[in-house]
């Protein structure tokens, strides 16, 4: 980064005051924790805490959590292109009410979100008892798993696309139409290029929260060891077995998931830092 | 001529399922404090049933959390084979929905319960506020730790633990019950929703005086924690819990599991299984091994539940229910 600092006439005190603050709250509320938790997961030694994460139910957890995040992550890029291209290059009536319905997941608790499909396919739900006659399982299972997964990061890459989007306008496309591209190749070769950088801050946001994700798929999961345990529900069944160690282990694995999310997209920001520059300034 | 007929049926038998070793799942969908104890018992359940039926695989999967939030879950579709619950109750509520025969407690032997506990106090080494029986829980200043009884069963045993000591502490004064209850809940600063999760409250995080547990529980929490830090608490008197099992009818049905899991429930009662529940600090049936584990069960009254409290729909709706009375003498931050 070789942007010069922006001048400011606020006395060196308040600037390293500021600083200090900001860095503190970062040390004490996110490195802190972090550091913890990479603590007591070494609390039996390196051996157990690998055994930890080796163990049968473990192992199904991190599976369970990997498929529930390789299908919901694709699911929502697809929506979140698609509705942000609707609601960037278009006019409709109802456009208003469709950003508003995109955000709806932020600002529901996870477990009404997961409360909603007990409440749908349950037994006792609209469709239970019809999926129980035709031996259909979606709660207490995979699918509700994906669904409660879908419905809390539904919003991260709509959100990333549709200021992006709306700020770059139709020009291009229109451009690229009038010269006789069809509409796959204009979203190809035009859209697509443009909201590339976007678009991965959205999924790999996406992916993270998919991964880390505990109250609306504590609803819908049933918890059944090593089959409907997730990552983080695992994580708590270890910690009220009293297998403190083993839970910070796969704690620490699921934070290290994160990191590496986290220090990807810095890389790839790194990498294509004038390409970036160039897209946001287009 | 019949014994042979029925002699060479039972061979068959025998032969077709020793043929045909199967892969078999069942679910066990289980209350807050169990998990330690039934890893043990499907352990030897797999090895004895794979001895009498030539090699079956049967994996036996568990669930567990609050009694009732589990309850709810069967009845949302979780698909148990068994369940082996905190009280009657959350059992009934299974059977009202259709998916238990309504007569499932008289299906096995002492009213469908294999194992009883008892609630009893774990306090902080050296007992700082010599906590000795329930009046010293509302002492001022006392924070006692117990589960939210709208979703724990063993937090349902607590209350009417409680209120059957005041009861006839009271010469049966209902009124009076009722306000030793109500002081004895103003001393509660939080209410997780299982038993595990008021264990952890207390062990691990530190917070409160004395935990209302499950007899099992404070032992359990005992052996992890080692007895350096807690000890164990035997009120003057308290309750008999009956935590009871049964068969998902209509699950078992549908996968095909009823013959392995009546025969998990009935294995429950055998001394093999009595064994490691006492071992695990369940007050057993049998009478030789509770014998054998005497010194781990101190002998105090537990009041009988059905005396008391008639039958648990009644205790359920007068206790427990919107508006029932923990709605009234509750008042979170008062």
């Amino acid at each position: 980064m070789t942007r010069p600092l922006a001048p400011t006439k606020d006395h060196p005190l308040v600037r390293w005051t500021l600083t200090a603050v900001a860095l503190g709250f970062i040390g004490l509320f996110l490195v802190l924790p972090l550091v913890v938790v990479f603590h007591d997961a070494l609390g039996d030694g390196l051996t157990a805490a690998l055994a930890a994460i080796r163990e049968p139910d473990a192992i199904a957890a991190i599976q369970l959590t990997l498929t529930a995040a390789a299908i919901a992550v694709p699911l929502n890029a697809i929506f979140g292109i698609a509705a942000s291209w609707a609601i960037a290059k278009f006019d409709f009536a109802g456009k208003g009410f469709l950003v508003t319905l995109i955000d709806l997941p932020f600002s529901v608790s996870p477990v009404v979100s997961g409360l909603i499909y007990v409440l749908v396919f349950g037994l006792q739900g609209w469709l239970g008892p019809w999926l129980a006659e035709h031996d259909v399982k979606i709660i207490f299972a995979l699918p509700g798993i994906v669904l409660a997964t879908v419905f809390v990061t539904f919003p991260f890459v709509a959100r990333e696309l549709i200021p992006l989007m709306t700020d770059q306008g139709r020009d291009e496309e229109e451009a690229a139409v009038s010269l006789g591209a069809s509409g796959w190749a204009t979203f190809r070769r035009v859209t697509l290029p443009n909201i590339k950088w976007g678009l991965l801050y959205g999924v790999l946001l996406c992916n993270a929260r998919a991964m880390g994700e505990f109250g609306a798929v504590s609803v819908v999961s049933g918890h059944i060891r090593g089959l409907t345990d997730t990552m983080p529900l695992h994580i708590e069944a270890l910690y009220n077995d009293y297998q403190y160690s083993a839970a910070f282990a796969v704690a620490s694995l699921l934070a290290l998931l994160a990191l590496v999310t986290l220090v990807l997209k810095s890389l790839l920001e790194w990498h294509f830092a004038e390409e970036i520059s160039a897209a946001h300034h287009h | 001529m019949k014994k042979i007929i029925s002699a060479l049926a039972a061979a068959a038998v025998l032969a077709s399922s020793t043929a045909l070793a199967a892969d078999i799942t069942l679910l066990n969908v289980s209350y807050d404090p169990t998990r330690e104890l039934y890893k043990q018992i499907n352990a030897a359940f797999i090895a004895d049933w794979k001895k009498s039926h030539g090699g079956d695989n049967v994996t036996i999967n568990q669930s567990h959390g609050g009694s009732g939030a589990q309850s709810r879950a069967v009845i949302d579709g979780l698909g148990a084979d068994v369940v082996t619950l905190a009280l009657a109750y959350d059992i009934d509520a299974i059977a009202n929905k259709g998916l238990i025969e309504k007569n499932w407690q008289t299906r096995l032997p002492n009213a469908s319960t294999p194992y009883t506990s008892t609630i009893v106090f774990l306090v902080r080494k050296g007992n700082p506020w010599k906590i000795k029986d329930w009046p010293d829980l509302i002492k001022p200043g006392v924070q006692v730790i117990t589960p939210n009884p709208k979703t724990s069963g063993g937090a349902r045993w607590s209350f009417l633990a409680a209120w059957a000591y005041a009861l006839r502490a009271q010469g049966g004064n209902a009124d009076k019950a009722k306000a030793f209850v109500t002081a004895l809940y103003k001393h509660v600063p939080v209410l997780d929703t299982g038993a595990r999760g008021s264990t952890t409250t207390f062990v691990q995080r530190g917070i409160g005086d004395v935990l209302l547990s499950w007899e099992n529980e404070a032992h359990l929490a005992l052996k992890e924690q080692g007895g350096d830090q807690f000890q164990i608490v035997y009120p003057s008197v308290s309750i008999q819990a009956e935590p009871p099992v049964a068969v998902v009818d209509k699950n078992v049905d549908s996968h095909k599991t009823r013959e392995i899991a009546t025969a998990y429930l009935n294995f429950l009662y055998t001394k093999d299984a009595q064994e490691i529940e006492a071992a695990n600090f369940y007050r057993v049936r049998d009478p030789q091994i509770l014998a054998q584990h005497a010194a781990d069960f101190p002998k105090i009254t537990l009041y009988n539940f059905a005396e008391i409290f008639g039958d648990w729909s009644k205790a359920q709706a007068t206790y427990f229910a919107d508006k029932g009375i923990f709605d009234q003498i509750y008042k979170p931050g008062q």
